[in-house]
C-alpha cells in the first residue's frame, strides 16, 4: 500500500530544507492541475511507500491566492494520509496560525517543529511536550539545517501512517464565535458530507465570508439567509466583523498557548544579527548602492570572470565533438544532407544554445544564494516603491536585471515570485530589457552606421527597451491585469546561512530543466530552421542559403518591414534565424551578403539599410519575440502555449510599433 | 492615528484594521489584529514600504496599506525582546 503525505508550512521556515532532508535527491518536479504553482513531490528516504508532496508556502487558507486554494484543494481532493506541518519555532506564533486551519481539515498531523537549535541557542526555551497535548498532536523539535531529529520526526511519521488518527481538538474558543460556528456547522452538515468537505473546515470558512465555500455549500437561498443570520448575530455581539473575528479567535488561542508553553527571554541571536546586517543592507542611502554593486559583481563573475572561460571551454568541447563527428561521417561516406543535418542542424543548433547552459547554473548559484539567505525579500523591500508604479512589486525587479544578461534564467527565476499575476507580467516584460546576445548585433550596425557615437546608440537602445517595458506595464495593470495586485505585506526573514544542498539542489534542477529544453523544443526548432536554410522548394539541397526556402520567407515577409525602412530579404531573413538566438543575425547577414570581414559587411549593410533604417532595425531587434530558448521558458513557465504565443506576439507587435514611429518620425524630422 | 503616521522607533497598539478583500484579509492573516503591538522599525531607502516588528517577528507592508490600520501610540515600557535589541543598538 502506497501513502501520500503532505508537507505544508509558512514560507521561510525551512520547509524546502526539511522536504530535501527527507527525500534526498530523488524528486519530481512538475505543476499543480490548471495553475503555475510548482508542486515537488518524492519518496521519503528508506520509505519507498511513502509520497511526499511539498505544497506552496502559505501563511494561511484563504480563497485569495492561487497558492492556497491549490494548497485547499490538493488536501480535500487528494486526501493525503497525512501533512506534517512544518512550524518556524523561533516565530511560533505566526505559525501556528496556520496550524489551526490545518487541523479543521480533519487530516492527521504531525508538527515538525523546526529550528529548534536556534531557540535553545539564545536561552528561550518550548515545553514541546505541553504544546503536543494542548494541541493533540505529535510536536517533534527538529532543526532541518542541521539534519537534527530527522529520524525521530520519521518515527512520529512511521506511527502517524500506522495508525491514523485525525486531530481532535477543533474548539479554539468559546463564546460567540464558537456558537456560530457550531450553528452553521449544523445547517450544512449534509451538504458538506455530500461535497466532501470536513463540516468543521466549511463551516468556519462560511462564517469568514468564504465566497467560493458559499457556492459550493448553500445554492439554496434559505440557507444563505440562516447563515448571514447567524453571522451578523455573531458580529453584532462581538462588535467586529466576520474575519477579523476568525483571526482573533484563533491568534488569541495562539497567544494563550503560546503563554503556557513558550518562554521567550530576548530575540535569537539569528534576530538580532539580522537587524544588525539590515543597518547596512537596507540603509536609507546605502541600501540600494549596496544592492546594485552586489549584481554588479553576480554579473561580472557570471558572464565574464567565471562562466565565459567555462563557456569558451564548453564551447570548444562541443567542437571538438563536431569535428570528430563529421570526419566519422565523412568517412563513412554519409551522404551530404545527413551530414548537413547532423553538423549544421543538430550540433549547431543545440551547440549554441548548450554553451549558455554554464552561465545559468553559476547564475541559479548565485540566486539561489540570494535567495535562501533571505536577501531578496530585502530587495524586494528596498526596489518596491519603484516597480509599484507599472503594477508590480519589488520582488519582480531581480528577474527583469537578470533580463540584462539572458533572458532564459530571468524567466526561469519568476517562479519565486509568490502572486501569478506578478509572474505572468514579469515573463512578459522581462525580454524587453536587452540581453547580452544582442550586442554583436548592435556592434555589427555602429560600426557600419554610428561608428563615432557606438556608446550613445547602445545607451539608448536599452533606454528604449526598459520604456517600452514601463508603458507596456502601465497598460497591462489598466488593461488585462488590472483588479486586485496581491498585496504587497512580506515577511522579512532572518538572515541564514544558505543549506550547500539546497543551493545544489537548485543548480541541478535548473540545468536540467534548461537541459530538458535544449533537447526537445530548441532542438526541433532548430531542426525546423535548418531545414528551410538547406533546402529550396524541391527539396534540393541548395549551395548556399540566398535560394532556400528559408531566404523565399524572408523576400515574401520583407514588404511588410518597407514602413519601418528595409524592405530587404536579407534583413527579413537575418530576423528569421535570429529566434534560433539572437547572435545568428549577424552570422547569417554575412553568410547572406557574402562579406568575410567586417569592414566588408560594413560597406555591404549601407546598401541595405539608411542610418535611419538602422536605427529602426535595431528597434524591432532589441524588442521582438526573444529567442526560443526563452519561448520555451516562458511557455515553461506561463503553464500554456497559448499565452506563451501571446506573450511572443505581444513582443513582436510592439517591436513593430516602436520601430515605425522611430522611422516615421525620424523621417519627419530629417526632412 | 494610523500605522502610517508612526515614526521609526515607535510602538502602537492596533484598533482597527480597514481595508477590504484580499489585502485586508492578508493583514489579519500575518498577525496584525487588534490589540497587537507593533513597532515601526524602518522606512525602506525610497521611504516606502515599511518595515515592521510584531509577534517576534519583521513584516513589510506599504504606507498606503499601513494608513488602513489604526493604532494607539503606545509609550509604555518595551517588553523584554525589545529591550534586548536596543541594547544591541548601543
Amino acid at each position: 500500500m502506497d501513502y501520500l503525505l503532505a508537507l505544508a508550512g509558512n514560507q521561510n521556515s525551512g520547509k524546502t530544507t526539511l522536504f530535501n532532508c527527507l527525500t534526498g535527491s530523488n524528486q519530481h518536479v512538475g505543476n499543480f492541475p490548471g495553475v503555475t504553482v510548482e508542486k515537488k513531490e518524492g519518496c521519503i528516504l528508506r520509505h519507498s511507500d511513502m509520497t511526499l508532496v511539498d505544497l506552496p508556502g502559505i501563511y494561511s487558507l484563504s480563497p485569495y491566492t492561487s497558492e492556497e486554494v491549490v494548497t485547499r484543494d490538493f488536501v480535500l481532493k487528494e486526501n493525503p494520509r497525512l501533512i506534517i506541518n512544518i512550524v518556524d519555532a523561533t516565530n511560533i506564533e505566526r505559525n501556528l496560525y496556520l496550524t489551526l486551519q490545518l487541523m479543521e481539515l480533519s487530516i492527521p498531523m504531525v508538527i515538525a517543529l523546526n529550528m529548534m537549535d536556534e531557540v535553545r541557542a539564545s536561552g528561550n526555551s518550548i515545553d514541546v511536550g505541553e504544546l503536543s497535548r494542548q494541541l493533540g498532536l505529535p510536536v517533534i523539535p527538529i532543526s532541518a539545517g542541521k539534519n537534527e531529529g530527522i529520524a525521530d520526526l520519521l518515527d512520529a511519521v512511521e506511527k502517524a501512517v500506522k495508525a491514523p488518527a485525525p486531530p481532535r481538538k477543533l474548539d479554539f474558543c468559546s463564546g460567540a464565535v464558537h456558537r456560530a460556528i457550531h450553528a452553521i456547522a449544523h445547517v450544512i452538515e449534509d451538504h458538506a458530507r455530500e461535497e466532501g468537505y470536513p463540516t468543521r473546515f466549511a463551516a468556519t470558512k462560511l462564517v469568514e465570508g468564504d465566497e467560493p465555500m458559499m457556492a459550493a455549500l448553500c445554492r439554496d437561498e434559505g440557507d444563505r439567509q440562516i447563515i448571514l443570520h447567524i453571522v451578523e448575530e455573531m458580529e453584532e455581539e462581538t462588535g467586529t466583523d466576520r474575519e477579523a473575528a476568525l483571526a482573533d479567535m484563533r491568534y488569541t488561542y495562539i497567544e494563550q498557548l503560546c503563554r503556557d508553553c513558550v518562554t521567550r527571554r530576548q530575540e535569537t541571536r539569528e534576530q538580532i544579527r539580522s537587524e544588525q546586517i539590515d543597518r547596512l543592507l537596507t540603509h536609507r542611502i546605502l541600501g540600494i548602492p549596496i544592492f546594485l554593486g552586489i549584481m554588479l559583481l553576480i554579473f561580472v563573475l557570471t558572464f565574464s570572470v567565471i562562466g565565459a572561460p567555462l563557456q569558451t571551454l564548453l564551447e570548444n568541447g562541443i567542437q571538438l565533438l563536431t569535428d570528430g563527428l563529421e570526419s566519422l561521417l565523412e568517412r563513412a561516406e554519409v551522404s551530404f544532407w545527413l551530414r548537413s543535418l547532423l553538423i549544421d542542424g543538430v550540433c549547431a543548433g543545440v551547440g549554441s544554445v548548450l554553451s549558455f547552459l554554464p552561465l545559468i547554473v553559476l547564475l541559479f548559484f548565485f540566486l539561489s544564494l540570494l535567495e535562501d539567505s533571505g536577501y531578496m525579500a530585502r530587495v524586494a523591500f528596498v526596489m518596491d516603491k519603484l516597480l509599484r508604479k507599472i503594477g508590480l512589486s519589488g520582488r519582480s525587479f531581480v528577474p527583469m536585471l537578470i533580463g540584462f544578461g539572458c533572458s532564459v534564467p530571468a524567466i526561469m527565476a519568476t517562479r519565486t515570485l509568490s502572486s501569478d499575476r506578478d509572474r505572468k507580467m514579469t515573463i512578459v516584460l522581462t525580454p524587453f530589457m536587452s540581453c547580452s546576445a544582442k550586442l554583436p548585433i548592435y556592434g555589427m550596425i555602429t560600426l557600419a552606421f554610428f561608428p563615432r557615437h557606438g556608446g550613445l546608440v547602445m545607451m539608448a537602445l536599452y533606454v528604449t527597451g526598459i520604456l517600452v517595458a514601463v508603458l507596456s506595464g502601465l497598460l497591462f495593470k489598466s488593461t488585462i491585469f488590472k483588479g486586485d495586485s496581491v498585496p504587497f505585506v512580506m515577511e522579512l526573514p532572518a538572515y541564514r546561512m544558505p543549506s550547500p544542498r539546497s543551493v545544489l539542489l537548485h543548480m541541478w534542477e535548473k540545468a536540467k530543466d534548461f537541459l530538458h529544453k535544449a533537447f526537445t523544443i530548441i532542438f526541433v526548432a532548430s531542426l525546423i530552421i535548418w531545414f528551410l536554410q538547406s533546402f529550396d522548394w524541391r527539396f534540393n539541397l541548395v549551395p548556399d542559403n540566398a535560394s532556400s526556402i528559408l531566404a523565399s520567407l524572408g523576400s515574401w515577409i520583407a514588404p511588410l518591414f518597407a514602413p519601418l525602412g528595409f524592405n530587404d530579404w536579407r534583413a527579413s531573413t537575418a530576423l528569421i534565424t535570429g529566434l534560433t538566438a539572437k547572435e545568428s543575425v549577424v552570422s547569417t547577414l554575412s553568410v547572406l551578403t557574402g562579406a568575410s570581414s567586417d569592414a566588408q559587411l560594413s560597406s555591404v549593410l549601407s546598401g541595405i539599410f539608411t542610418p535611419l533604417s538602422s536605427i529602426s532595425f535595431l528597434t524591432f531587434t532589441i524588442l521582438y519575440m526573444p529567442c526560443v530558448a526563452a519561448f520555451a521558458a516562458a511557455k515553461r513557465e506561463l503553464g500554456s502555449w497559448w499565452q506563451a504565443v501571446l506573450a511572443a506576439a505581444y513582443q513582436t507587435g510592439s517591436a513593430y510599433l516602436a520601430a515605425l514611429l522611430v522611422y516615421q518620425l525620424g523621417r519627419i524630422f530629417i526632412h | 492615528m494610523t500605522l502610517d503616521e508612526l515614526k521609526p522607533g515607535n510602538s502602537g497598539i492596533i484598533t482597527l484594521v480597514g481595508g477590504e478583500g484580499a489585502l485586508r484579509r492578508r493583514l489579519l492573516d500575518m498577525g496584525l489584529t487588534p490589540h497587537t503591538r507593533v513597532t515601526v522599525r524602518k522606512v525602506a531607502p525610497m521611504g516606502d514600504p515599511i518595515e515592521l516588528v510584531l509577534r517576534g517577528y519583521v513584516l513589510t507592508i506599504r504606507g498606503e496599506d499601513a494608513s488602513k490600520i489604526t493604532v494607539e501610540p503606545d509609550t509604555s515600557a518595551p517588553k523584554t525582546e525589545d529591550r534586548r535589541s536596543r541594547h544591541y543598538r548601543g
